[in-house]
């Protein structure tokens, strides 16, 4: 590899990055932690482009025929399905990683545009359940802050498995964010780092988790969308068995769906790329004769309503943002590049969710940094996002002809790369070959 | 009102005896329920929030009386895993033996197991007190939190694995304690908070026969020269 200086060559393999990592663990003797997603290159949404409609296909008047952003999530079983009026929700996000302020105004911007955000390790706060309309509930291995009445007040309860940004691993809290009140929720001392488990504690296995899914049923009187999130790797086997558990919807977070804080070699080495665990999850859906019966949520990495729209081609039901919404709530905000900067970071670059300093008010506990958020405008921010992602996705939907979102089909992307082709199960462009199956 | 309700299992479903509890959440008192048949279903009584008054005759599957709130359940039988998982108040009593992870995560109220309890008995536990009037099996108290176990038997192997605030107290044996779990002193205020206990629970036994274990503390914070145990 050439740099600017000439003569001096740079290795690829043990490249400054990696120097300077090796460094670092010599020196302080731990792992790098840090929050958010995957970082590396990975096959993504951005590899698939659309065939718009042309001789063969009838495009829809851009600002004049109707497409339909609406889902309806938990029709299997559930006496109370969710009617959500774009295909988009807000991924669980704890309170404890993130401040009050932060899930408030999640809550806000959610149910501005009448979607739903949802709970996170650590239980449901009183901010949260008040500004979301539609609220889903997550059942996690630690079961922090875990309460009969707030299942009951949840809109939709999710028992998660496992995240994209670290399938089989565990979560963390580290002492610095835990004050007294995300103590207090975790019945736990403050100060002192959480480790949330990495397995259920009263089920193992699918057909544990039937019997477990009976009982939240039970408890809430069968009302309830019961999802299931599994973080993705084996996807095909993962689908099919969270449909035989009793799933309403399945939701698959890919690898590069964001953390709070993980291991930096987990978040980058373990789990597939979000592009191949949807054909994988569709896949799965449609051998039972399940797809559209049991929802399909999709999540890791989702930025631009061109990845929405290409989730939905690919066969999911609706998709969550993480990430791009602590962005568009102020995350990594170049007005505070300065302040970024004394942390040893920078706009753009901060991801060091764990440790409780941020300066835009969101992934921290202290009081001060915390008020920097303003819930309301918070919220009014992240509703704009999500109505651009919403416009962006219905653009894409009628230049294919399609009056609905969930219209988009396979049929209507092709790949720019091999790897993606493969992956994605959709043609080469240009050609019809699909890697490994014609 | 003070009329038994009785829901026999053989004639009626378990949607409809939850619901008949559950119809009575919020209130203030309500009639006894008396369980027959239950036959080992799973989900029995789960998700009351009222103080009333159960007695379940024969066997039950799992999680029964999951996520209890003030009622106080009894199995006239075993039980099956998760029995009374997440109890957050009232008082659940297994006349026989209890399957795994009895009573995990639960937040507060009580669990007597007046046989043994398997595997993973109060893990995660946030409150709860249980009381086990034979043994327990191995990783019971695994990640524990709040709350006190009470042994009268026998202890598995990695008793109270990464604990953290929770105590543990063992009359008979421990194979083996688990990471970060250590003996503490059983001081003479121990002895009277769990004498207090082992009436309440109605078990027979002398608080100064146990001893009682609880977290070193060490796994708090990350330290590298920790790093073999973790």
């Amino acid at each position: 590899m050439t740099t600017q200086d000439p003569g001096l060559h740079e290795s690829y393999l043990f490249n400054r990055d990696v120097i300077h990592e090796i460094q670092r663990a010599a020196t302080e003797g731990i792992y790098d932690i840090r929050g958010s997603g995957a970082k590396r290159y990975l096959p993504h949404f951005d590899d698939l482009v659309f065939l718009g409609a042309s001789m063969s296909r009838y495009p829809l008047e851009g600002y004049r025929e109707r497409c339909d952003t609406n889902v309806v999530l938990g029709t299997r079983y559930a006496k109370k399905p969710i009617e959500l009026k774009i295909p988009i929700t807000v991924a669980g996000m704890s309170f404890g990683a993130l401040s009050a302020q932060a899930k408030e105004a999640l809550g806000r911007g959610a149910s501005a545009v009448g979607t739903s955000t949802t709970t996170g390790d650590g239980g449901m706060t009183s901010e949260e359940r008040l500004s979301s309309k539609l609220l889903v509930y997550q059942v996690l291995p630690s079961r922090y802050g875990m309460n009969p009445d707030d299942l009951r007040k949840a809109d939709a309860i999710e028992i998660v498995l496992g995240q994209g940004a670290k399938p089989g691993g565990g979560g963390m809290l580290l002492g610095q964010k835990i004050n007294a009140r995300v103590a207090g929720m975790r019945d736990l001392p403050p100060n002192i780092d959480q480790r949330s488990a990495c397995r259920h504690p009263d089920w193992t296995g699918p057909d544990d988790l039937e019997i477990k899914i009976r009982e939240l049923r039970e408890i809430t009187d069968w009302e309830k969308p019961i999802y299931i999130k599994i973080g993705a790797s084996r996807t095909y086997y993962d689908t099919m068995l969270a449909v035989k558990a009793g799933a309403d919807v399945v939701v698959v977070d890919g690898m590069q769906g964001g953390t709070a804080a993980t291991q930096n070699v987990f978040i980058e080495h373990v789990g597939i790329p979000t592009l191949a665990a949807v054909r994988q999850a569709v896949e799965a859906l449609t051998e039972m004769d399940m797809h559209r019966k049991v929802q399909l949520i999709v999540s890791g990495g989702i930025r631009t309503g061109a990845d929405v729209a290409k989730a939905l081609a690919m066969g999911a039901d609706a998709v969550s943002v993480g990430v791009a919404a602590l962005i568009a709530l102020g995350d990594n905000a170049p007005g505070l590049d300065a302040e970024y900067r004394k942390l040893g970071s920078a706009a753009g670059y901060y991801d060091d969710w764990q440790a409780g300093k941020d300066p835009a008010g969101i992934t921290t506990q202290d009081e001060e940094l915390s008020k920097r958020l303003d819930p309301i405008m918070g919220g009014r921010r992240l509703a704009n996002y999500l109505r651009t992602l919403t416009m962006e996705t219905q653009i894409i939907a009628r230049a294919c002809g399609k009056s609905h979102v969930h219209n988009l089909e396979p049929e209507d992307l092709a790949a720019l790369t091999v790897e993606a082709a493969a992956m994605a199960g959709v043609p080469l462009a240009g050609t019809r070959w699909i890697p490994g199956r014609f | 009102m003070s009329t038994d309700k009785i829901f026999d299992l053989a004639h009626s479903t378990v949607r409809e005896l939850n619901q008949a509890l559950h119809d009575l959440n919020g209130h203030q008192a309500g009639p006894r329920f008396e369980v027959r048949n239950a036959q080992g279903e799973h989900a029995l009584a789960v998700g009351i929030a009222a103080p009333l008054i159960v007695d379940i005759l024969g066997h039950v599957g799992y999680y029964c009386a999951g996520m209890n709130q003030h009622a106080t359940v009894t199995i006239q039988g075993n039980a099956g895993t998760g029995l009374a998982e997440n109890i957050m108040s009232g008082v659940v009593r297994v006349k026989g033996n209890a399957s795994q992870a009895a009573a995990a995560t639960g937040r507060g109220g009580l669990v007597v197991i007046e046989g043994d309890a398997s595997a993973r008995c109060g893990i995660s536990m946030k409150g709860v007190d249980i009381v086990v009037q034979g043994s327990v099996g191995h990783m019971s108290g695994f990640m524990a939190q709040r709350g006190r176990l009470v042994v009268c038997g026998d202890a598995g192997a990695a008793l109270g694995d990464s604990l953290y605030e929770a105590e543990i107290f063992v009359r008979g044996t421990v194979a083996d304690l688990g990471a970060d779990c250590i003996e503490k002193e059983m001081t003479a205020e121990h002895i009277v908070a769990l004498d207090e206990l082992l009436v309440r629970a109605g078990i027979t036994a002398r608080a100064a026969d146990f001893k009682r274990f609880g977290s070193a503390r060490k796994l708090y914070h990350f330290n590298i020269d920790h790093a073999d145990v973790y």
